[in-house]
């Protein structure tokens, strides 16, 4: 470890890498500021440029800082005026908001930083011991393995899609996977369902498929919705950035506790950082003394520092499935995916062996970006927080334009950028319906993955005999099924409960 | 019927569609070699037809039950009328426009253009403000990705280059 630990330093620590880390955290925190716009819209409108870079440890360390600056952004404008920009905010915002208004935002600002620094912290070293554990064992797996474990992370997905959702989020992940049979698989040689359009031949584009589902969908809620863009009573002037000693003494171990929790449920497929931060807040919230306890939601440190750390510690565990196995557990880590198989490195287990330097350098990055959050971001924070006061006459069309632009300058290809129209207003009526879009890519992302695996096993073991030849498979199968059936079965009884039915036994 | 369910129901003629060509035309063309293998082009495609099927059928039957219904702070879509549904039609066909107009008008004027339509859609007033600020960092833009990261974007209208 040690050794490897050394390699990502040598690599993480040259001026362009260094210059990286920076620039994607400061890029990220700037837009992700901006309501409605996610960490996902932000990577996805940046992989063409780290594309371009040509080095992928460059490349990815630029990502993540981006990532771990949107999330950090997102908090910012969850506390200064009450519009999470990400999802996995929205918890900041229930104490941070509060304790802004009673003039309070500089020392909610200073919490939130250092819960985020520590959650991103203990989660990279965490990632440090489990990451290399779980590549050696994995390493022992077959194709026959790598498909199940593909089927289970996409059932997990589904499962955490949330009660009366589990259906719609399959038929999304299933669909992901239809469209991404589309084009010529690397199996065959042969074009498949194509309808004889030559654009389709390469399949449909993944960059103008990420934006597609996030960026542009973002971008018309904003247009249909002014409400979500204005900035509503924001605290203009931040001072006071220092906590108490008492209040440090408060925070820290809800911060201990919220990151190593926070890190295992970001580990999960599907599972990520909102549901670790929603969750985060609320067993600090149950375990608290009953007059804190009444302190949550009006205004509590402790309230904001859990989410907080919870959610940056899971954004670090989600690296864990994507760099060991191959396989995304979020949306932003499947877009992640897309730019590393596009920068021609294949995340998995032999990743580590292959490419030491860019696992270590990623691992690096994190303890670096983390700290830049916290030294740049802290004291910059009062103004940054003034492109919180950009009009929407000018952010939209901006959104809008980088959006089109990302779709461009991968393909230079016109069409790309009709497609992609057609696919945001799709998306867009999708989300209407509240149907989840993230299973939609990650199924496409990891459909020729799947597809690839389970002909192997076909191939291998002449026909469907992988499946009960191989116990792991089968165990790994079942599971997947439980976790389809298991919320189905959950509500199931929650209703019939409510309904006054009696339990069988 | 809902939307979801409408939209379930689109769906689910996809995923006959994909699966009719699945299960019957892709194998028509296929080498004789070809047909001894346990694996087809056409067997993961089979199963997800399959799959598809039972699931967009499952939400168009209702099967499973939802106790969501509408979330605050989303946008209600059976009062589309109360939001602004018109600019974000105007807006999307001024990226349609666009996208039809980058390599006829080049990236200067059509992105410019763009910036400056969608602007004043959303009601800014300050035209000439617009305007500088649009064509400045059209410009800036056009430099870093030209220039600096080396991607070829023709700046100007094709009858000038």
């Amino acid at each position: 470890m040690i050794e490897g630990l050394m390699i990502g330093l040598g690599t993480a620590f040259s001026v362009t890498n260094l210059l990286m880390v920076v620039g994607g955290c400061l890029i990220g925190t700037f837009i992700g500021m901006l309501p409605g716009l996610g960490p996902m819209s932000i990577i996805a409108i940046m992989i063409p440029i780290a594309i371009t870079i040509g080095d992928p440890s460059a490349a990815i360390i630029l990502l993540a800082g981006v990532y771990y600056g949107a999330i950090f952004g997102g908090s910012t404008s969850s506390i200064l005026i009450n519009a999470p920009g990400v999802a996995s905010t929205v918890a900041t915002s229930f104490d941070g908001y509060p304790l802004a208004r009673q003039g309070k935002a500089g020392k909610a600002l200073t919490v939130a930083a250092i819960s985020s620094f520590s959650g991103g912290t203990i989660g990279a070293v965490l990632l440090m011991i489990f990451a290399p554990a779980l590549a050696t064992v994995a390493l022992l797996f077959h194709s026959a393995e790598y498909f199940a474990l593909m089927v289970v992370g996409l059932s997990a997905i589904s499962t955490f899609a949330g009660s009366g959702q589990v259906s719609k989020a399959l038929l999304m992940t299933v669909l992901g996977l239809i469209m991404a049979t589309v084009g010529e698989g690397a199996l065959y040689n042969l074009p498949r369902f194509t309808m004889g359009i030559m654009d389709l031949q390469s399949g449909f584009g993944f960059i103008t498929l990420a934006m597609a589902m996030f960026a542009l969908p973002e971008a018309i809620y904003l247009v249909l919705d002014p409400s979500r863009s204005n900035p509503g009573e924001g605290n203009a002037e931040i001072r006071e950035l220092r906590i108490t000693q008492e209040e440090a003494r408060a925070i820290a171990p809800v911060i201990g506790r919220q990151s190593i929790q926070g890190f295992f449920i970001g580990v999960l497929p599907g599972a990520g950082a909102t549901i670790a931060s929603f969750l985060g807040y609320a067993v600090e919230r149950n375990i608290a003394p009953k007059e804190e306890q009444d302190q949550f939601g009006k205004g509590s440190i402790k309230g904001l520092a859990a989410p907080e750390s919870a959610n940056n510690a899971a954004c670090t565990g989600s690296f864990v499935p994507l760099l060991t196995l191959g396989i995304p557990g979020s949306g932003t880590t499947a877009i992640l995916l897309g730019a590393l198989i596009a920068l021609n490195v294949s995340p998995g287990p032999r990743l580590m062996v292959d490419q030491p330097e860019i696992f270590w350098s990623v691992i690096v990055s994190m303890y670096l970006g983390n700290l830049i959050l916290l030294i740049l971001n802290l004291p910059l924070i009062p103004y940054i927080a003034k492109i919180l006061i950009v009009p929407r006459t000018y952010l939209i069309p901006f959104i809008l334009f980088f959006t089109l632009m990302g779709a461009y300058i991968g393909q230079n290809n016109a069409t790309e950028l009709l497609i992609l129209i057609g696919f945001g207003v799709c998306a867009t009526i999708l989300r209407f319906a509240d149907y989840p879009l993230a299973p939609l890519l990650i199924g496409f992302i990891l459909g020729s993955m799947l597809e690839d695996n389970f002909s192997r096993s076909m191939q291998l073991y002449d026909g469907f005999g992988f499946i009960l030849e191989r116990p792991m498979t089968l165990s790994l199968l079942t599971l997947a099924l439980i976790l389809i059936a298991f919320p189905t079965y959950r509500a199931r009884r929650t209703r019939l409960r409510a309904k006054g039915v009696a339990d069988g036994d | 019927m809902a939307l979801d369910r409408w939209i379930a129901l689109i769906i689910l003629l996809i995923c006959f569609a994909y699966g009719y060509t699945a299960f019957f035309m892709m194998d028509a063309g296929m080498p004789p070699f070809m047909r001894r293998s346990p694996i087809w082009p056409s067997t993961f495609p089979k199963a997800l037809a399959i799959l598809g099927i039972i699931i967009s059928l499952s939400i168009v039957l209702r099967m499973e039950k939802s106790d969501i219904n509408f979330k605050e702070g989303d946008i209600n879509y059976r009062n589309l009328g109360q939001y602004k549904i018109g600019q974000a039609f105007l807006l999307l066909s001024f990226m349609v426009a666009y996208a039809l107009f980058l390599r006829p008008m080049g990236f200067l004027a059509s992105t410019t253009a763009f910036l400056v339509f969608s602007g004043a859609l959303l009601g800014e007033r300050k035209l000439l403000r617009l305007f500088l600020i649009s064509g400045l960092s059209t410009g800036v833009i056009w430099y870093l990705v030209q220039e600096v990261l080396g991607i070829f974007l023709r700046p100007f209208p094709f009858f000038l280059v």
